[in-house]
């Protein structure tokens, strides 16, 4: 069985069309990232690892009532409580936040008294300790972690340039460090949009397809430098478009395998993995799409940009080390 | 050719054995439970699958550096004493009222008073006992003497007191009988320690052990007691002297003694770690529970040397920061004497353990308390490994389905891939949390990548009319140093991952990385075997089903 045989798309003449779908969903994110900011003080929603406070996860032996949750803890004397239902309703889960303290002192009394109010008020719908699962999280760790997080992104990026930089020339490196940052852009604008939390695992998750996305380009960016090699006579455009055909069969595949792998997570890994397979299912398809879409079209354009200011028109092969 | 490939097919069924020993160790037997546990002991599960407490501490280091400086101005006053050179004051002149104080210099000591002309003799012998720890600056004029702890011997001393800090913890959490505690400095930022303790999911018992009552002291009392801060400022004529401090507590034995103000002098007589042991016991005339202690001989030679100067002073044992009990001293104390208050049995056992197990050097602080319950943790390890076992299953249905016979080749190097990369866990001892399960399910992904590199490479120099072993072999050739770059690549995020990422996230870190590294061998040298042995049975001209 074979998908693709002999295909001839040019790849490099969809540019534009390419360009706006990229720009449509990256406007699109970053709106919404403002959007937050001005209502929450963060570009994305972000999980308790990161902005600190409390969360429960209840597994309560009956279907759990949410109302009267809500009054049990009102009753206590817990106004700001925010209850909602956790996973599917077959569970009886329920995850119960409490906004951030502004310092240690008071971390973990809001958990006790949670705990006690639900014992008190609603006592008919018992809950076990082993179904109990509980996040505290002061403010000083969370800023800690968000600056980690942060240079861990950075990071990253760079050690993929400098690799791409020695593996290849300067401008592939940057062609596909433009096409990682433009993955991050649009996943995380996704998780703007839909209004998903951004945990330490999904920071993980996005790590992992910037990799993956540099893989994806790598490939065809291989072949590329292969077909160069080869042949002298055909212009850049169309040794461009000839190594996407010739990789599109592969990438396809392998993105379509990993896909299926991230969606069988996303369907049955269950809640606590949602933000991070959301990410990379996502992420995958993005990945894949901006190899062809962004980097290798960069190429192009910094090889034809090149010419017109009449200096050397031909993309360098780059030294193949040896392996 | 053939005893080559016997060779290779050889190394590749060692390989496999030496990794199944790696996740399995030699299991006691063969029924079920017996494997369970034979994987179990060697693959760990991480707190958010098994269930468990987790802790990050701050240790207030400066609470340390304060004590240490509270015993230099001791030893400079004894030392000028011993000299006979007057001085007017030796004093912190910013000391650490409050543990996260900024503003306060601990680690300033003035020494203010001293005539001009034994100036250069207080100097003299300043520098001769004080120069290694402390820059010793001033004494000229009027200009009081100042000595200030250097940089790096603070530094050593935070890290001193982290070390206790971490072992006192252990020592305590010992008493909870949890299996494969973790305690350890905690790299997010300074003085923090990270506490992980499977298994246990009340952490309110968890934190009584460790936190409370961190530091145990006796104080010369100045006066008392009084009923406010207000009266006690008054009695010290309007202010409280910088030498000394404001404590509350119950200074008898009477349960429910009501809350009284003393004043005592800042610098303790004997702090929590010149204790040498502590027991639990019953005082003969009341019947009371007390506590007995011992004091190190350096210790006792120091109390000696107070408690006999001082018959008919009182002082005050104060236990985090409240006091516990003024006793009047009857007579000189060397190293040995009791606590009495309104114990309970289980106080006067935990107390003795404390004191026992040498108090916390300085006090704690929570950042992040996280429990997991157990059956929470165990529906984690059901989802995850439902999604692994589907995922791999449709993996391997298409590469059946697409690549016919050679899909076999891809699914045989996607199962070794697995066991070598559950054996690397086994080996190395390596926790597995949940995103790790989900490292796993990427590995799968990404590993089949590498074979499917292959085989389109394959596929296509068939294409361009060679033969099967040419094919093969040019398949191979190109595809590797894609697949090096692309598992280097990934790698370098992994590396990333695990060096900025806390548990869960460095679980995922190294399942992936060491996937990958089981991929590079599996999808291009056990491929390869396969292939070439596939190879010799085809007839001439004949094609590789692929």
């Amino acid at each position: 069985m074979e998908f693709f045989r002999t295909v001839n798309i040019d790849w490099l003449g969809k540019k534009w069309y390419f360009l706006a779908f990229s720009l449509i969903f990256s406007v699109a994110g970053v709106c919404s990232m403002v959007w937050h900011w001005q209502h929450i003080g963060s570009p994305v929603p972000l999980g308790v690892d990161f902005k600190g406070g409390t969360q429960l996860q209840i597994q309560f032996d009956q279907v759990p009532d949410i109302e009267a949750i809500r009054q049990a803890t009102v009753a206590a004397g817990i106004n700001d409580a925010s209850i909602q239902n956790y996973d599917l309703p077959v569970r009886h889960e329920v995850l119960i936040s409490l906004p951030e303290q502004k310092n240690e002192a008071a971390l973990d009394t809001g958990r006790q008294q949670i705990v006690d109010a639900l014992h008190a008020h609603y006592a008919g719908n018992p809950f076990k300790d082993s179904g109990v699962k509980v996040d505290v999280v002061g403010p000083t760790v969370g800023k800690q972690l968000q600056r980690k997080a942060g240079l861990a992104t950075l990071y990253s990026m760079a050690g993929m340039l400098v690799y791409l930089w020695f593996r290849f020339q300067l401008i592939y490196g940057v062609a596909a460090v433009v096409a990682c940052f433009h993955d991050t852009l649009i996943t995380v604008g996704f998780f703007a949009l839909t209004g998903q939390e951004i945990s330490l695992t999904v920071i993980a998750a996005i790590l992992t397809l910037v990799g993956y996305s540099m893989n994806d380009t790598i490939v065809v960016f291989d072949r590329i430098r292969e077909n160069l090699r080869m042949s002298r006579r055909e212009t850049l455009p169309d040794v461009v478009n000839r190594s996407i055909n010739q990789t599109l069969s592969r990438t396809v595949l392998t993105s379509g395998l990993t896909f299926l792998t991230v969606l069988s997570l996303y369907i049955f890994g269950g809640r606590v993995l949602h933000g991070f397979s959301f990410a990379l299912v996502v992420g995958i398809l993005i990945g894949t799409y901006s190899s062809i879409a962004i980097a290798a079209p960069m190429l192009v354009a910094w090889q034809q940009w090149r010419t017109g200011k009449g200096k050397s028109a031909q993309l360098p092969a780059a030294r193949r080390a040896r392996v | 050719m053939q005893k080559n490939l016997k060779q290779k097919i050889v190394l590749i069924v060692a390989v496999l054995l030496v990794f199944i020993y790696g996740i399995i160790g030699i299991p006691s037997g063969v029924s079920g439970k017996a494997f369970k546990d034979a994987i179990t002991s060697r693959i760990h599960l991480g707190l958010d699958l098994q269930g468990g407490a987790h802790l990050i501490l701050q240790v207030m280091v400066k609470e340390a550096l304060n004590a240490e400086t509270d015993n230099t101005v001791q030893r400079i006053q004894q030392d000028l004493k011993a000299a006979n050179l007057a001085y007017g004051r030796v004093f912190k002149p910013s000391p650490l009222s409050s543990s996260d104080d900024p503003n306060a210099k601990p680690e300033v000591i003035q020494i203010a008073g001293v005539s001009p002309a034994q100036a250069s003799q207080v100097r003299t012998i300043l520098d001769d006992k004080y120069s290694n720890q402390y820059d010793i600056e001033g004494g000229n004029g009027d200009v009081p003497f100042s000595v200030t702890m250097k940089a790096t011997e603070i530094t050593s001393l935070n890290q001193r007191t982290l070390q206790q800090a971490i072992e006192a913890i252990r020592d305590r959490v010992d008493t909870l009988g949890v299996s494969e505690p973790v305690i350890q400095q905690y790299g997010l930022g300074d003085n923090q320690i990270l506490v992980e303790l499977p298994g246990i999911s009340d952490m309110d018992k968890v934190k009584s052990i460790i936190q409370s009552t961190a530091r145990l002291e006796i104080h010369a009392v100045v006066g008392g007691p009084y009923k406010d801060d207000q009266e006690a400022a008054a009695a010290q004529g309007g202010a409280i002297p910088p030498e000394d401090m404001v404590v509350h507590g119950s200074g008898s034995m009477a349960a429910g003694g009501s809350d009284e103000v003393y004043v005592v002098q800042r610098v303790a007589i004997v702090a929590g770690n010149e204790f040498r042991s502590a027991d639990p016991g019953t005082d003969q005339n009341t019947g009371q529970r007390i506590v007995n202690f011992t004091l190190t001989n350096t210790a006792g030679d120091k109390f000696y040397d107070y408690t006999s100067k001082n018959v008919g002073q009182s002082m005050a044992v104060i236990m985090g920061g409240h006091i516990r009990e003024v006793a009047r001293i009857d007579n000189a104390i060397r190293d040995q004497g009791y606590i009495r208050g309104s114990f309970s049995q289980d106080e006067v056992t935990i107390l003795s353990k404390m004191l026992r197990t040498g108090a916390l050097p300085a006090s704690l602080e929570y950042l992040e308390d996280r429990t997991v319950g157990a059956s929470l943790g165990a529906d984690s390890i059901r989802e995850g490994v439902t999604a692994a076992v589907v995922g791999v299953l449709v993996v391997m249905a298409f590469m059946l389905v697409y690549y016919r016979s050679s899909g076999i080749n891809a699914d045989l190097a996607l199962f070794l891939n697995l066991v070598i990369l559950l054996g690397f866990m086994g080996f190395s001892q390596s926790t597995l949390t949940l995103p790790g399960i989900a490292g796993v399910i990427l590995t799968i992904g990404m590993g089949v990548d590498s074979n499917v590199l292959i085989f389109e490479r394959i596929r296509e120099e068939i294409r361009a009319g060679k033969a099967a072993a040419a094919a093969v072999d040019q398949g191979f050739n190109h595809a590797w140093i894609t697949i090096v770059d692309t598992h280097v690549t990934t790698i370098v995020s992994a590396a990333i991952l695990f060096l900025f990422g806390t548990g869960p996230v460095k679980g995922f870190a190294v399942t992936l990385t060491f996937g990958l590294l089981a991929n590079l061998f599996t999808a291009v040298y056990v491929s390869r075997v396969i292939f070439d042995s596939h190879l010799t049975k085809l007839k001439t001209g004949e094609m590789v089903s692929i």
